[in-house]
């Protein structure tokens, strides 16, 4: 069900942990839904210099994470925001309908750590970004907040 | 993904590998009995004579009457036979069923069906263990009530329902009483007579039969409007022409399950509690699942914190391991089992259940190996669970 690269992305997950100290930092996702991606970046003039993530979810969600800090880390914060779920899922050589969702999750864990560095900076945010409870898993289990 | 490891097979709940006699009977009978069961000619009545003597050895192996046994396609059209056949058959009587929140699909979506259709459901809660309560049955029974169906045992938490007390409430109220025992066929010892219920569902399958046969024991009596219309076949209660194969498979794996059957079931019962205490013994942060006296033999089921089921059935898999796990990702919807929800586990926790489940041949060693990989495996998935890394900063 899954193709070689999603995986390679589970089994080899890139960028595993935390970063110290990091400059901004995303959690999106519900542990009732079941699952929760935590993105952290380092971010040098604008650009990502580092990126890691943790994640408690399916093997979907393991490498849309993965996939995820990789295709950012070098990227311009704007190139960061511009990367679509749909890109995700095209690195991975696709990914099961039902799992599309976890593509959706990781653009959004990418914005929400950007949003993150940019209320720590006090910069404007170009374009809003992720707020919180994004309802990337489809269905309300009455999640009011981010954490659980 | 290829696979190194020589596979350790421990999902017998999902399906058991063939017997290899039951491969050698259903061989003889593709190659040689033909036949048509309805046909006249010499070859047909071959062919009903082996229907027959399977007929004879289901029952003499449920102790039932060979006139119960009607055989199917499946478990699920057995389970969806007993629910619809007997609701459309005794609508004039009641329109009030009763059954659980732990059914397999199989009775619980022709129950919402029924009720699309002017029937009334009760889905009983269970307990944190899995059991139903005799007196949740008796209160939940109505003037209008005409059917209880109970589990004889809960697919994945391996839950042994107490069915011969619900069944005597049933007779004592003069209401029919199906159980679904899919899991317990050919796993426990089954007496159709002194069980008391008046039809009972199995699949050939799950005991080392083949796939696309199962049956359905109906007691002498029992008014059932057929599922399938169209032929004579099993005395014009279930038309199509007799998997002659499949049957003779059937009966056959039936006989080889029953035979020492307690002898198998300690030794499968000994090797399932070193399972469980393996696994308590070595890994933290764990939910046991299901009832630890009233138990099928052969099963195990915890929910590890913190990680996702599906991960750990990936990564299982990739050393060799089958199992099964009640998560979202494998249920094919967006929540956790309901079985477990049922039991009362928060979808968080019931996110990450496995499903170990063994049969006669399991060795120590396998077991061995299972929980030294499972250890590995479930510490991995912690090292990358930011819901882990919480729960350390709580405590």
């Amino acid at each position: 069900m899954y193709t070689e690269k999603v995986m390679d992305h589970f089994t080899n997950p890139r960028n595993v942990g935390e970063l110290e100290g990091a400059d901004g930092v995303g959690q999106v996702g519900n542990a009732k839904c079941g699952d929760i991606m935590k993105i952290s970046l380092k971010v040098e003039n604008d650009v990502i210099v580092d990126a890691k993530f943790k994640t408690f979810g399916c093997g979907a969600a393991v490498a849309t994470s993965s996939m995820a800090t990789e295709m950012i880390i070098g990227k311009t914060l704007d190139e960061a925001l511009a990367v679509t779920n749909q890109a995700v899922v095209e690195a991975l050589e696709g990914l099961p309908p039902a799992k599309i969702h976890c593509s959706v999750l990781a653009e959004e864990a990418i914005k929400a750590a950007i949003q993150d560095y940019y209320v720590k900076t006090g910069r404007e945010i170009p374009g809003g970004g992720c707020t919180g409870c994004c309802g990337s898993c489809g269905h309300d289990h009455g999640c009011e907040t981010e954490e659980e | 993904m290829t696979n190194v490891n020589p596979i350790i097979y421990l999902d017998h709940a999902a399906t058991t590998p063939m017997h290899p006699q039951v491969v050698e009977k259903m061989a003889q009978v593709m190659a040689n009995t033909y036949g048509n069961a309805s046909s006249v000619y010499s070859v047909g009545r071959e062919a009903k004579a082996l229907l027959e003597a399977s007929r004879e050895s289901v029952a003499k192996s449920l102790n039932c009457l060979p006139n119960e046994v009607y055989f199917t396609g499946c478990g699920s059209e057995a389970d969806n036979w007993a629910v619809k056949g007997y609701a459309m058959a005794n609508r004039k009587k009641g329109n009030h069923i009763i059954t659980t929140k732990i059914e397999h699909h199989a009775i619980l979506h022709p129950c919402e069906f029924l009720e699309k259709n002017g029937f009334e459901v009760t889905y009983l809660p269970v307990d944190e263990t899995g059991l139903v309560s005799l007196e949740d049955v008796k209160n939940a029974i109505k003037d209008t009530t005409i059917l209880i169906s109970v589990m004889y045992a809960n697919n994945e938490v391996g839950t042994i329902e107490p069915i011969a007390e619900i069944a005597k409430i049933a007779k004592e109220k003069g209401i029919c009483m199906h159980t679904d025992a899919v899991q317990a066929v050919g796993a426990e010892a089954i007496d159709f007579k002194a069980l008391g219920v008046d039809m009972l569902s199995l699949s050939a399958h799950k005991f080392g039969g083949p796939k696309g046969v199962g049956a359905l024991l109906v007691r002498k009596g029992v008014k059932l409007e057929p599922f399938m219309h169209g032929g004579a076949q099993e005395r014009s209660r279930r038309a199509g022409t007799e998997n002659l194969a499949g049957i003779a498979g059937l009966a056959t794996a039936l006989e080889i399950s029953v035979e020492n059957l307690s002898e198998k079931q300690a030794k499968i019962k000994a090797m399932r509690d070193y399972l469980i205490s393996e696994i308590e013994a070595n890994i933290p942060h764990i939910k046991f699942n299901g009832n630890r006296e009233h138990r099928l033999a052969n099963n195990v089921n915890f929910c590890f914190r913190y990680i996702e089921g599906e991960s750990l059935l990936l990564m299982l898999d990739i050393n060799g391991i089958c199992a099964s796990s009640g998560s979202a990702c494998t249920s094919g919807s967006l929540d956790p089992s309901h079985v477990l929800l049922a039991l009362g586990l928060p979808h968080e926790i019931a996110h990450g259940s496995l499903r170990l489940t063994l049969s006669s041949k399991t060795t120590r060693e396998e077991i061995d190996y299972t929980v030294s990989k499972l250890k590995e495996i479930v510490h991995r998935l912690r090292l990358m669970s930011p819901i882990y890394d919480m729960s350390l900063e709580e405590n």
